[in-house]
């Protein structure tokens, strides 16, 4: 058979939780030049439905994280991203994307408003491109800080008990609201804590140092609702709740308003414009678009994996998946993709090719599995 | 010489007589994971050693599971259509993809046996 993993010899950097992974049975593969968890011995599906059932821990420090400092850093960080920084209250977190000229995605990330009198914002971006965010936002917003906080793991908790194991061991954080941040003192070690995630469940993400990660994660693990969760079930669960992954489902083609994203452009920066690609975002919100990302129900069992083509009822190619897998919370598979948008409309009726057979699939509205985020 | 004979490729082929049961390996399904789908060939199509015969896709990937042996399908594993996960579960027994009836069994003495694919295995790690 074809595609088994090999060993890889190639050098990796390794997160401040490489040895629990390694020492709790995962398999570990190469991704964004660090090794990573894709699963651990319990398997993706196994995985997958603890967390939709009660609280997976997932290790996330090869994303990046960074503080943005200086005057005016909110006013100067909307030069270079669509969402409304300046409106932005203290301790609240928004997800916005770095554009390009054309207005395609450089990378998406979460931006916080660190409470202070200083103006700082904490910003949490894609690891493989990590690298290039930094460098566009020091030739960017030279006369900015950027702090990069490369001591720091950070951790993700996700599932509906997430809250009530995690304040087990930090009182108070069940209060913090949705897409808000807030620091605590964990015996000692300050931990920066934001209500967010990426599986479409109440959850939280949390910055720890280093040199106290390990043992943070072992006392969240002691804890009999938590699961160590890999990569694969965090691709599995982002599917599910619709969100998008960079690099495939929006990249630097790709816009916003064409990923179904609009609702994280606040009216004043639609009404204003002065960012990357405003233009294209403008025109795209007043006339339309020509394509559209679209969640995608498969008839059969067989996957439509990223790439794959769709086509109309009379085989012309009106699009093309760009994530696709089954979905353990639903028993069968679900992509999306992006489809011409005389296609886009939920029950549209379009054919997926999975290796030269064309087989039935159907425009649905995404998340295919409802979110559950807090909502105090 | 009948039993068990294995590929670089994690297939297995088990013989009796002149019909070959083939599937993949225990060191294959765990490299895998979660097995959630499995497309096998019509009954009655003939398949070249080497080629493709079936496809396996677990929640990660699909991959190609390649003919051991030249032969012509007589049986196909059709269980496995609703419950792909057999192939983790038992891949030697219920989790078999296909049976074959070969055309040249010495293409069957070719392949690895049991010990030496569990070195080949070892050399992997």
């Amino acid at each position: 058979m074809s595609d088994l993993a090999t060993a890889q010899k190639e050098t990796l950097a390794r997160t401040p939780l490489h040895a629990l992974h390694v020492a709790e049975g995962a398999r570990m593969v190469p991704f964004a030049g660090y090794a990573m968890p894709v699963q651990y011995k319990a398997g993706i599906i196994a995985e997958h439905l603890h967390t939709r059932e009660k609280a997976g821990l997932f290790d996330v420090s090869h994303m990046g994280q960074a503080v943005l400092s200086g005057p005016d850093a909110a006013r100067k960080l909307e030069r270079l991203v669509p969402a409304d920084i300046i409106g932005l209250a203290s301790g609240r977190q928004r997800y916005t994307q770095f554009l390009n000229e054309a207005g395609g995605i450089i990378d998406d990330l979460m931006v916080t408003r660190l409470p202070g009198e200083d103006e700082r914002l904490e910003l949490i971006v894609n690891a493989a491109n990590k690298e290039a965010d930094f460098a566009h936002l020091r030739a960017r917003l030279s006369d900015l800080k950027l702090d990069v906080l490369d001591d720091r793991a950070l951790m993700a908790l996700q599932g509906p008990k997430a809250a009530a194991v995690l304040a087990k061991l930090v009182p108070g954080v069940e209060t913090v609201a949705f897409m808000s941040w807030r620091a605590f003192d964990w015996e000692g070690t300050e931990l920066f804590i934001s209500r967010s995630g990426y599986t479409g469940e109440d959850g939280y993400e949390i910055s720890v140092p280093g040199a106290q990660a390990e043992e943070f994660a072992a006392r969240l693990l002691a804890n009999r609702d938590v699961m160590l969760i890999g990569l694969g079930a965090r691709d599995s669960l982002r599917l599910e709740a619709g969100l998008c992954l960079h690099g495939h489902d929006i990249d630097t083609q790709t816009s916003p308003i064409e990923a179904g994203l609009a609702w994280s452009i606040q009216k004043r920066r639609r009404q204003e414009g002065g960012f990357p690609g405003a233009e294209r975002l403008k025109r795209e919100l007043a006339d339309g678009l020509t394509r559209k990302r679209v969640g995608l129900e498969l008839a059969g069992k067989a996957p439509a994996r990223e790439g794959a083509e769709l086509t109309a009822q009379d085989g012309r190619v009106i699009g093309r998946v760009t994530s696709g897998g089954f979905a353990p919370s639903l028993g069968r598979p679900i992509a999306c993709g992006y489809v011409e948008r005389d296609f886009a409309a939920p029950g549209s009726d379009l054919n997926v090719i999975v290796r030269g057979t064309p087989l039935a699939a159907r425009v649905v509205q995404m998340p295919f599995v409802p979110h559950r985020y807090f909502r105090g | 010489m009948s039993g068990i004979r294995y590929t670089k490729d994690h297939e297995y082929v088990r013989l009796d007589g002149d019909v070959a049961t083939i599937g993949i390996t225990n060191h294959a399904q765990e490299q895998l994971g979660d097995i959630v789908f499995v497309e096998l060939p019509a009954v009655g199509k003939s398949v070249e050693q080497g080629a493709e015969a079936a496809v396996v896709e677990s929640v990660k990937a699909a991959s190609e599971v390649y003919a051991p042996l030249s032969g012509e399908v007589v049986d196909v594993n059709k269980a496995l259509e609703g419950e792909p996960a057999k192939v983790n579960a038992d891949p030697l027994g219920d989790g078999w993809f296909l049976k074959l009836k070969v055309k040249d069994k010495s293409q069957f003495d070719a392949l690895m046996n049991e010990a030496q694919y569990n070195d080949f295995v070892a050399t992997l790690s």
